[in-house]
């Protein structure tokens, strides 16, 4: 069973379509690459999966539980949103760190915050935040980062920043974690730190969702490549053969304004 | 100056009254108007339109008029107007009044500086604790708020100073603050008359009580330089 399916998203901003109608599905462990021109959706696309916009049509499934559905009309309670959205983990393109929370914090506030909610958290207050903290320490560890735990997020390189973003959104253990551009905002050098981070996941089997301008990194991590242009799907394949033999006319205009690019 | 000398202990013990009434009304208004500050920013960035328009038309009208004339209403109209004092006589009623005047203005200032801090957070602040999960007053109170502090921080202190200072404006209601303690000097009080330097020496009370006021939150805003 696929674990994300994703059937004929559409999203208007007022009179403008974004999303036309945007269905795909997704293997557990499965690095799926999102590639396309400026203003094609993909933004849109990810906010949708992660509940920060509404999808005007269509639905989302993730491991066959329905998460969203537009034709289903029960509003639902905020906290039932909430849970929903864990399923998804997003990192931001401007990362979004907590600027007052130290690296080590930024990563376990939102566990500590849910396990308080959590029936018997005041037996077990300690063993359970100790053990949020020490789950958090080993994955600054896997970033690279062991020892900027205590660091605050304006001490640190953009590049480190970023790595802290991976960190925060993997220690809810999401079943999909999507990235926006995540290496846009940084400078080439910082760029690779973070690709290798996303590559080693890529390795670990973590199913994820890219959305970047780095082709030659989407054609090397990626499982699978989607092409989107104005709203739509044009292209889904492996990446050798959306990036090595395209079937669709605006692919191929859209793969050549790369080469010839650093 | 030896005049002076000789009448320095009962105008220091007087003016010293006097500053006590102007201390209560500047705690009671920090006390009252930095909370009030934020249920009217809340209100004037609503999203239920009427809220939001009313509050801001309100907020207009009492920053766009002097606290002077809002002092005088508040005091005068319900016994002027609707013949019925619920002031009260006296120095107590004279308190009442000015503090609601106070905090009311203050509050309205006060939430401007708020809401202007509160928009100043990127969006992706608030977009990165729900997507993990947190709920909105989570992040209000664990992500936005002290960010928020830490830009009020400067503006608010010009306005807590300028507080300071705007205490002498109940002296237009007969408030026994401490310049109404030192003009008292003028007409005649506690045997003294015809003296003016009472009043001119109320300024050190003001200029010392400042300097404390500048110094805490100067540490304040020290103690919030741990992040950027
Ligand atoms: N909140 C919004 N209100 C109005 N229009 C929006 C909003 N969000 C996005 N849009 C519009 O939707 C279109 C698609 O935006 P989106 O950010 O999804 O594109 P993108 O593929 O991520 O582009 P980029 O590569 O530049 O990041 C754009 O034309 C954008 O102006
Ligand atoms: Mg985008």
């Amino acid at each position: 069973m696929a674990i994300l399916d994703v059937k004929d998203i559409r999203k208007s901003f007022g009179q403008t379509e974004v999303l036309k109608g945007i269905g795909f599905s997704l293997e557990r462990g499965q690095v799926l690459s999102l590639i396309g021109s400026s203003g094609s959706g993909k933004t849109t696309l990810l906010r949708c999966l992660n509940f920060l916009e509404t999808p005007d049509t269509g639905s989302i499934a993730v491991n066959g539980e329905i998460l969203f559905d537009a034709a289903d009309p029960a509003a639902l309670k905020e906290a039932e949103i909430r849970r929903r959205r864990l399923h998804f983990g997003l990192v931001f393109q401007s990362f979004n760190l907590f600027p007052q929370y130290t690296a080590l914090e930024n990563v376990t506030l939102a566990g500590k915050l849910l396990a308080k909610q959590q029936p018997g958290f005041a037996a077990r207050k300690k063993e359970i935040l100790d053990r949020i903290d020490g789950e958090a320490r080993s994955l600054l560890d896997r970033m690279g980062l062991a020892d900027r735990a205590g660091s605050y997020p304006h001490q640190l390189s953009g590049g480190q920043q970023q790595r802290v973003a991976i960190a925060r959104a993997l220690a809810l253990r999401p079943d999909i974690l999507c990235f926006d551009e995540p290496t846009s905002a940084l400078d080439p050098e910082l760029t690779q730190e973070v690709l290798r981070v996303i590559r080693t996941l890529a390795e670990e089997r973590v199913t994820m969702i890219i959305v970047t301008h780095e082709m030659a990194f989407a054609r090397d991590v990626s499982s699978r490549v989607l092409f989107m242009d104005g709203g739509l799907v044009v292209e889904d394949g492996p990446p050798e053969r959306v990036f090595g033999a395209p079937t669709q006319e605006r692919t191929r205009r859209f793969l050549d304004s790369y080469t010839g690019r650093p | 100056m030896k005049l002076m000398l000789q009448q320095f202990p009962v105008v220091f013990q007087a003016l010293n009254v006097g500053f006590l009434q102007t201390l209560k009304l500047f705690l009671i208004t920090g006390l009252g108007a930095i909370p009030l500050g934020l249920v009217i920013a809340f209100g004037s960035m609503s999203r239920f339109k009427p809220l939001s328009a009313l509050t801001r038309l309100v907020i207009w009208v009492v920053r766009g008029t002097p606290l002077m004339i809002q002092l005088l209403i508040i005091y005068y109209f319900p016994g002027i107007v609707l013949h019925n004092n619920w002031w009260g006589g006296g120095e107590s009623g004279r308190f009442l009044a000015s503090a609601i005047a106070f905090i009311f203005n203050y509050a309205c200032y006060f939430s401007e500086i708020y809401r202007g801090g509160i928009q100043s957070i990127p969006k992706g602040q608030q977009e990165a604790g729900l997507v993990l999960g947190m709920t909105r007053g989570q992040i209000f109170y664990k992500v936005t708020l002290l960010q928020v502090v830490k830009r009020i921080v400067p503006p608010m202190s010009n306005e807590i100073i300028t507080l300071v200072k705007d205490t002498a404006l109940a002296r237009i209601i007969a408030l026994q603050e401490i310049i109404w303690a030192g003009q008292s000097f003028m007409k005649g009080s506690h045997g003294i008359a015809g003296a003016i330097w009472p009043l001119f020496f109320t300024a050190v009370y003001y200029l010392l009580f400042n300097g404390v006021v500048t110094v805490a939150l100067g540490r304040l805003e020290k103690r919030l330089d741990y992040f950027r």
